[in-house]
């Protein structure tokens, strides 16, 4: 407590400073670069954050719960449950599947395949759902046929569905395929010739041995499910009650002039972001080393 | 196995399971990802050349593929700059809240876009914490151009942080130290030693915010007023093209953004190839 006479304690910083002078900026340097950086993440990370809540619960808490337990509120939260119950585990099989394929087998094509799975990465989330709109949409390439035989995709859940596995298609393969690459496969070579069955080696070697790199993948792959918007979006048709995730429904309140509103609905959205990072860093600071992919977005 | 199959397809392996794997692999990537994505380039060859050409070089679109471009572009610009300083004293310097500030660093990733939208707008719009603080002199933010950097900028930024954090991580201090022996000064440490031997990572920062600025779309339609030739991006374009069931214009605009983007890539890897050679030597 002694040098609580420096302003901010800003000791801290130099704590090692004749040590390490020959590595590191001058002091006045580093305050200002240290303030350059907590100024530019508050402005621009911290503030929308913070003022989404406020913007929440400007017009009281009352307003607030009717907000989001109004039927097109709550419809909106359970289709958006729904989408993301159905592509997050469609996507984790895929990952399972496509990292065994990838990290315990030898092919040709395997680094080709690889890139592939990364491709939704790099489309634009409109396109992503432009593309099922050229196939399912009424002038698209089965837009009659499926008209004939009277199924709906687009403007309808199966459109979004679709749309948000191809959005989130990557997330879990990506965590699993550096890791199981870098694990082998000694520990499944080992259990098999223990007299292991194949599909016991993976539940009980495999898959213990990458659960925490799964469950990275995993909450990253429903924190996109959930909040996807600009794929959603395009496959939607914005059916109140019907076709709004709620990303969606944000959109339709704000229009609306309805701000306090939006702004309750994009709380719930906030909170999931929130405990997404929470349990995404707890997972890198306690399992850093069983989390191979964790620095890599 | 394979042997069996007489398909040389794997070397060969006691581990079971690889033909149901791979099998199940890229059935669903066809299914989901491939087919989809050759819809669209089906699509679009069928406009032809010519009606492809025309389609994208109505005035409307070429303003809309402009704004995005060169917006993201300087986006990415600003993101490479604070972007480094971040990095920088996240992995240099020790101070209260650091690891604070390195968890929100990834918030943009887990925030849902259309939440970031309208949170930057608010707080940018003229009656807005920032937005007010700006008017009186003259500074519009939200429904400007200037709204749709600010977007980009938020949704871009840890995308150059976290390539650069363990490069930067990675970095000897010896190499440092023998720079400083041989009579650097810090600033030349830096700036002729160490930046150098970031410019790989940088790049690939810049090249993965830039790629996500140019298709983003729920963060910036509601800050950019979306004024066609003045704040419309090219994928609210797509969509407004959707809307009219002009699957044709909306199919071209999409293939000119993905082509671009792949060129704009595709210099930054021939750039990183060439610094990569340049450092091996």
């Amino acid at each position: 407590m002694s040098d609580l006479s420096l302003p901010l304690g800003l000791d801290f910083i130099g704590a090692n400073d004749r040590a390490r002078s020959v590595t590191t900026e001058r002091r006045r340097v580093r305050i200002a670069l240290i303030a350059i950086a907590v100024i530019f993440l508050s402005l621009f990370i911290l503030l929308p954050l913070i003022s989404v809540f406020i913007e929440a619960f400007r017009a009281g808490l009352n307003t607030y719960w009717v907000a989001i337990t109004e039927p097109d509120a709550l419809a909106a939260v359970r289709l958006t449950l729904l989408v993301a119950a159905i592509a997050v585990p469609a996507n984790v099989i895929f990952g399972i599947a496509a990292s065994w394929a990838i990290a315990k087998f030898e092919f040709p094509g395997k680094s080709f395949l690889n890139t592939l799975i990364d491709l939704p990465f790099s489309v634009s989330p409109v396109i992503s759902g432009l593309v099922f709109v050229l196939l399912f949409g009424l002038q698209g390439y089965f837009g009659h046929w499926l008209r004939d035989h009277d199924i709906q995709i687009i403007f309808a859940v199966p459109g979004i569905v679709l749309a948000t596995i191809f959005v989130t298609f990557p997330f879990v393969a990506r965590e699993l395929v550096p890791l199981m690459q870098e694990q082998g496969t000694q520990d499944e070579e080992a259990a098999l010739s223990l007299g292991a069955s194949g599909f016991q080696t993976f539940w009980r070697i495999t898959l213990p041995n990458v659960k925490w790199a799964l469950l990275y993948g995993v909450i990253l792959c429903n924190a996109r499910a959930m909040g996807e918007f600009g794929a959603v979006s395009v496959v939607s048709g914005h059916i109140r009650g019907k076709t709004n995730t709620m990303p969606l429904h944000v959109e339709v309140l704000y229009n609306d002039y309805n701000s306090a509103a939006a702004f309750a609905v994009a709380s719930l959205l906030a909170l999931l972001a929130l405990v997404t990072l929470a349990v995404k860093i707890a997972l890198e600071w306690r399992y850093a080393d069983q989390i191979a992919g964790s620095n890599r977005h | 196995m394979a042997g069996a199959r007489g398909l040389a397809l794997k070397q060969p392996s006691v581990i079971p399971g690889f033909g149901l794997a791979l099998g199940f692999t890229l059935t669903y990537l066809s299914l989901i990802v491939l087919i989809p994505l050759a819809a669209l380039i089906l699509y679009a060859s069928s406009l032809g050349f010519s009606g492809f050409w025309q389609l994208v070089t109505e005035p409307r679109t070429l303003a809309a593929l402009r704004v995005s471009f060169v917006i993201s572009f300087i986006a990415a610009v600003i993101n490479v700059i604070f972007g480094l300083i971040v990095a920088w004293v996240l992995i240099r310097y020790r101070f209260p809240g650091r690891r604070f500030l390195d968890a929100i660093v990834d918030l943009p990733f887990a925030l849902p876009t259309a939440v970031a939208g309208i949170a930057l707008t608010a707080i940018y719009a003229p009656n807005g914490w920032i937005g007010g603080l700006l008017d009186p002199w003259g500074i519009k933010v939200a429904y400007t151009p200037l709204g749709i950097g600010v977007a980009l900028v938020f949704i871009g930024l840890p995308f150059v942080v976290r390539t650069v954090q363990p490069v930067l991580e990675d970095f000897e201090r010896e190499v440092e130290e023998a720079a400083v022996s041989l009579g650097a000064t810090r600033r030349q440490t830096v700036f002729r030693v160490m930046l150098p031997a970031l410019l790989p990572a940088i790049l690939t920062g810049f090249a993965l915010a830039f790629a996500r600025a140019v298709g983003e779309y729920g963060s910036v339609i509601f800050i950019a007023g979306n004024i066609p030739y003045v704040s419309e991006i090219a994928p609210l374009l797509i969509v407004i093209k959707l809307e009219e069931f002009n699957y044709g214009g909306a199919t071209a605009i999409a293939a000119a953004m993905l082509l671009i983007a792949f060129l704009i890539i595709l210099v930054i890897n021939l750039i990183q190839a060439w610094q990569r050679r340049r450092f091996s030597q």
